[in-house]
């Protein structure tokens, strides 16, 4: 059982460095503020989503998990409604020069 | 070396290097908010070092002080510097003033290094005693300990100077604003999404700044660490004009702000009675009384850090 | 397994520090602030990788009130952007 949680941790930790990967490939890659913040946000909440679903498991009881999912939870909405600022920022500047 | 140790020094190097390169690149970039965004990254990179070092209490206070607070104040300061800009871009110091302030920094980065290096291993420390004489405290955190009962004067006399830096603050507004609301006037609807935010975080913020003091008695955490989330909760809410920063010459503010060291000083005094010493906690109440005290200091430390940053009093309230 | 957190959390750092170079270059204000986003998030998944590894609970607390004051600093960026340009906001904070 715990071999299997741990397999399971492995590849969900896997997946979430892949996803940060990711984003920060297509932050340096893409054209434009409003692109690169799209691929910021996107890929680092899922990213951090499935390092935190990996690292449940190993989790000290309740409320080390529940700690865990808030983290979660906050960075969701946090970075949900930043990334809409952010983006009028990037709007009201108008395309770079 | 075993994989762990090279995968730790590993990670450790690289921390290290991308803390000086970001400090590097905000002391060289000319434009000011670039630069308050450079130093909000440092701090939250150096909460990194802090944790890697062994110490979370430190790496709490780093990031909500450091990487929050702080970084507002500053970029207060650039909104309000930035009709000069322009002109002090013009007066940049010459070259032989920045070589000679680079190689004067860089000496005394030098002699502290030699100095952390140098230390004899292990280093001096009084740890142990603290650690041994920890019981006495009731409290199990030993920096709690250290901070509430072993160096409790220390302590005290930071939180009275936290005030005085707040009177210095509001002392720079003008005789007629004396007693006034801090800040511009806010003439702009938020944007909704803020509101939002403002409306969701600062009670889950309450709480878990509630929950950094309880927890600090036994694991990391502590007044401070709660106190600094709180004032950033507060700024917060008063960034998205959902609340009102209270006028400089409320009572009940001025109560708030006075109330830790004010508890404090009369716990301390009352130590004179009931254990012999300024400070000195009768052995059975000492868990409570911290607690009290700390209670007292969270609420006041949190008004102080967000009165700071909101400024000198600019204007009245509406009558 | 504390070997393979703390390379986890290694990557993630130098995925950061990747994201900083570009960020801290771009030439537009809303690539700087997102510097702050991307510490925010990546510095979080780094410390709740490293408590498992090193066995300190206390860094996911850090982790807790890192989260909430990134998004602090990030908002409080985005309102000292607002300057003498913008018509409709106030003298930035």
């Amino acid at each position: 059982m715990s071999l299997a949680l741990d397999i399971l941790s492995v590849l969900a930790i896997s997946a979430g460095a892949f996803f940060f990967l990711a984003g920060t490939v297509g932050l340096l890659r893409f054209p434009d503020a409003l692109t690169r913040l799209h691929a910021l946000t996107k890929a680092d909440n899922l990213g951090l989503g499935l390092v935190v679903l990996g690292l449940l498991p190993r989790a000290d009881g309740a409320l080390g998990a529940l700690k865990l999912i808030v983290v979660w939870l906050l960075v969701l909405v946090a970075g949900a409604t930043v990334s809409q600022l952010i983006a009028r920022v990037a709007q009201r500047a108008g395309p770079a020069p | 070396m075993t994989i762990a140790v090279t995968i730790a020094w590993a990670f450790d190097a690289l921390l290290a290097a991308t803390v000086l390169a970001v400090a590097l690149w905000t002391i060289v970039t000319r434009e000011t908010f670039a630069a308050v965004v450079g130093f909000v990254a440092f701090g939250l990179l150096v909460a990194l070092v802090w944790v890697r070092l062994a110490a979370p209490d430190v790496a709490m206070v780093e990031a909500a002080i450091g990487g929050g607070v702080t970084g507002v104040l500053l970029l207060g300061a650039a909104a309000r510097l930035r009709g000069v800009e322009a002109a002090t871009a013009a007066e940049w110091p010459g070259k032989t003033l920045r070589l000679v302030t680079g190689a004067l920094c860089a000496a005394v980065a030098a002699a502290l290094a030699a100095t952390m290096l140098l230390l004899p291993d292990p280093a001096p420390t009084l740890a142990p005693e603290a650690a041994a004489n920890l019981a006495s405290t009731g409290v199990g955190n030993p920096i709690t300990g250290v901070l509430m009962a072993f160096r409790g004067l220390d302590t005290l006399l930071e939180k009275v100077v936290l005030v005085l830096a707040l009177i210095g603050v509001w002392s720079l507004a003008q005789d007629s604003q004396w007693g006034g609301l801090p800040g511009p006037q806010r003439q702009a609807q938020p944007d909704q999404s803020l509101v939002f935010l403002a409306r969701l975080l600062p009670p889950v913020g309450i709480v878990i700044g509630v929950y950094l003091l309880w927890t600090g008695a036994d694991e990391p955490g502590g007044a401070f660490q709660g106190g600094a989330l709180l004032a950033a909760m507060w700024l917060l809410a008063m960034m998205a004009g959902l609340a009102a920063p209270p006028p400089v010459g409320s009572r009940r503010l001025r109560l708030v702000l006075v109330a830790g060291p004010a508890v404090f000083v009369a716990i301390g005094l009352a130590g004179f009675a009931l254990a012999d010493a300024f400070l000195a906690y009768p052995q059975a109440y000492a868990k409570p009384l911290i607690i009290v005290i700390e209670i007292a200091l969270m609420l006041s430390i949190a008004a102080t850090l967000a009165l700071l940053v909101a400024g000198p009093p600019e204007r009245m309230p509406p009558r | 397994m504390a070997e393979f957190l703390l390379a986890a959390a290694g990557f993630v750092l130098a995925m950061v520090a990747l994201g900083l170079v570009r960020i801290l270059r771009g030439p537009a204000i809303a690539d700087r602030i997102m510097a702050a986003q991307l510490l925010g998030t990546g510095g979080i998944a780094t410390l709740l990788l490293i408590a498992p590894a090193t066995g300190m609970a206390a860094t996911t607390d850090v982790a807790l009130s890192l989260a909430l004051l990134a998004a602090f600093a990030s908002v409080a960026f985005v309102q000292g952007t607002s300057g003498p340009d913008d018509p409709e906001a106030t003298e930035g904070r």
